[in-house]
């Protein structure tokens, strides 16, 4: 049939990280975490006509205890921060969020006292995924950008590294403030 | 993050607690001081059964509910607040994301209100006003299948869910054909419409309500006739006409107590009285009973769809007023949906008045006489009415929603005390609050 058919003598060869990744990305337990509009958007993506059920996914845990994908869909307001954050708390490692829509990714039309300015001031986001609300194909192209993201992610002393890179990389990286371009 | 009190001496009714969030810790700890036999039990913001973000705060004796509380304000948006320092016209855009499943039901109360505060409410074309009834009824449709859907999911009946959702993408479809966008589409404009119906719309919405009619009968074999699902709903969630009435309830919790209120009959507004329809009502007063009423009432916007689809004639869709109709034209190009080329020749090209009155229109906005005024629509959840305050402005004053959802989410405490925990969810379920009306 495939791959597992032609491979020679039976064997086939890859890292830890390279099956932990595969193995990880292929079954993605997310949290329900339905705000506002996109919570619609997100329920659409698993009824039937989208079926997030193809990419392993259709199971939206009720308790974040048995979740390791926080998908926050819709405006965080200041009152719901606090509970999103302990929501994140409460899910096991490696756990993974996606901003879904522009509200949870920066406030987007709510500039005001009331929604936090981007989920990322209280977890740390992996996606941020545009659109007012997106559309289902949308988020099962993100969903799939953070699965090729969990394929990849390192393990052990590798990702310690990685992580030190990252940290690096932010502390250097310009200010928004400072950054000079064409529109400034 | 606080418990604060007010003392019995400052308010008429004994000690009022304020309750933010965070304070599970210090709920607990009264509960504990006030009596050891009794449990409370949070449910939610964050539970897949209470339809969003809706807190409930249980005082159970068993299995019994004996005293049961929301607490709202998780969705809070400060939409009201951000209407204000936005044009009216720009107002829709905002009005359509709070309750995100009845967005045209929102976008035309609102805009009824402004063009009552204009005047012009006599000069909305017929199209317009036809495709308004058309869209909200559609909406109608939409809303209610959403409730059926997750309802039923929240019983854990999840085929239902799969049914109602299969249904919505056919109404989502025609939206976005015609508003470009599957929600908050801010299609709906004071003085008329973002623009006319798209070519094939008509023949698209015939073929649904033709397949619609086909599907509606499902739930009926599915839902309506099964002892589980009877079971689970019958009699729970009781809320008489007394208690509707104290607590000003409307929509189909109303209307299941007997009574046929319905503002599309009791004070008509886009030209209901004209279109011929039925207020399903039950006499059950309980969830059992609001669920038939909002198949029934699937059927009956079924019927005023096709009558809008039968008095469509071709003309405008927006007042002929200059100084209040949006200028712009929008138009289909290689690249998705945008401004219309030969609009933009015109007034970059040809009209000086016209650029005027487009740079005019669309950086400052139009004026509205210093008044105020409330108009109600009913919306699938009950009635929703706008009070729209205008100082004179090129901005409103102040615009409040009356959100039905928020007003009916009073009598879940009346519907559930005295219940079952598991019977709570089915009572706010029969209710169908959504926390971005509630919380707006």
């Amino acid at each position: 049939m495939g791959l597992e058919e032609k491979l020679p003598s039976g064997f086939l060869l890859t890292t830890v990280e390279q099956a932990a990744g595969w193995v990880r990305k292929s079954s993605v337990f997310p949290a329900t975490f339905g705000l506002a509009c996109c919570a619609i958007e997100m329920m659409t993506t698993g009824a039937g006509r989208y079926d997030l059920a193809r990419f392993g996914m259709e199971v939206f845990r009720g308790s974040p205890r048995q979740a390791d994908l926080m998908i926050v869909a819709g405006r965080v307001s200041q009152k719901m921060a606090p509970v999103l954050r302990q929501v994140y708390d409460q899910m096991p490692n490696p756990k993974w969020v996606i901003s879904m829509g522009v509200c949870a990714s920066s406030g987007g039309m709510f500039n005001n006292y009331a929604i936090v300015q981007g989920v990322d001031h209280v977890v740390p986001v992996d996606i941020y995924l545009p659109g007012c609300p997106p559309r289902p194909e949308m988020l099962m192209d993100a969903i799939l950008k953070l699965h090729q993201k969990i394929q990849s992610s390192k393990l052990g002393v590798n990702a310690e590294e990685a992580a030190r890179e990252a940290e690096e990389a932010a502390l250097k990286a310009l200010p928004t403030i400072e950054m000079k371009g064409l529109l400034r | 993050m606080s418990t604060s009190h007010a003392s019995p001496r400052e308010t008429t009714e004994g000690t009022v607690y304020t309750v933010t969030g965070g304070d599970w810790d210090e709920v607990v700890q009264s509960a504990a001081r006030a009596d050891d036999e009794r449990i409370v039990v949070n449910m939610g913001p964050q539970h897949p059964s209470t339809h969003g973000v809706l807190r409930l705060i249980l005082e159970i004796d068993g299995e019994t509910v004996t005293e049961a509380r929301c607490g709202i304000g998780y969705l809070h948006t400060g939409i009201e607040k951000n209407l204000e320092y936005r044009t009216w016209t720009q107002g829709t855009t905002f009005v359509t994301r709070m309750d995100y499943l009845t967005p045209f039901f929102n976008e035309a109360a609102y805009c009824l209100g402004v063009e009552k505060l204009l005047g012009i409410d006599d000069q909305i074309p017929d199209r317009a006003t036809i495709i308004r009834v058309l869209l909200m009824e559609l909406n109608r449709l939409s809303s209610h299948l959403v409730a059926i859907a997750t309802g039923g999911m929240e019983l854990g009946a999840t085929t239902i869910m799969i049914y109602g959702f299969r249904d919505r993408e056919l109404i989502l479809d025609i939206y976005e054909l015609i508003t470009g966008l599957r929600m908050n589409h801010a299609y709906i404009r004071p003085g008329g419409l973002a623009q006319d119906l798209p070519p094939g719309a008509v023949d698209q919405i015939r073929e649904f309500v033709k397949k619609m009619n086909k599907n509606l009968p499902e739930y009926d074999k599915l839902a309506t006739g099964n002892p589980i699902f009877k079971a689970r709903m019958q009699d729970v969630g009781y809320l008489d006409l007394a208690g509707c009435m104290a607590l000003g309830a409307t929509g189909p919790v109303l209307r299941s107590t007997g009574l046929p209120h319905d503002l599309r009959k009791t004070q008509p507004y886009c030209g209901y009285e004209t279109y011929d329809f039925d207020v399903p009502t039950a006499d059950t007063c309980d969830s059992y009973g609001r669920f038939l009423i909002r198949l029934e009432e699937m059927r009956q916007s079924l019927r005023i769809v096709e009558q809008c689809l039968d008095r469509l004639q071709p003309g405008p869709v927006m007042v002929a007023d200059k100084k209040i109709a949006w200028p712009a034209q929008l138009a289909l190009g290689p690249d998705g949906l945008g401004n219309s080329l030969d609009h933009i020749k015109k007034i970059m090209g040809t009209s000086m008045e016209a650029l005027i009155h487009h740079f005019k229109l669309v950086t400052e906005g139009f004026r509205v006489p210093p008044a105020q005024v409330y108009t109600a629509v009913e919306s699938p959840k009950g009635e929703l009415g706008v009070h729209v305050v205008s100082d004179g402005g090129t901005r409103p004053f102040r615009v409040h929603f009356r959100d039905p959802s928020f007003t009916n989410l009073q009598a879940m405490a009346a519907m559930c005390e005295g219940g079952q925990v598991a019977d709570v969810i089915v009572a706010v379920a029969s209710i169908d609050p959504v926390m971005g009306g509630v919380d707006r």
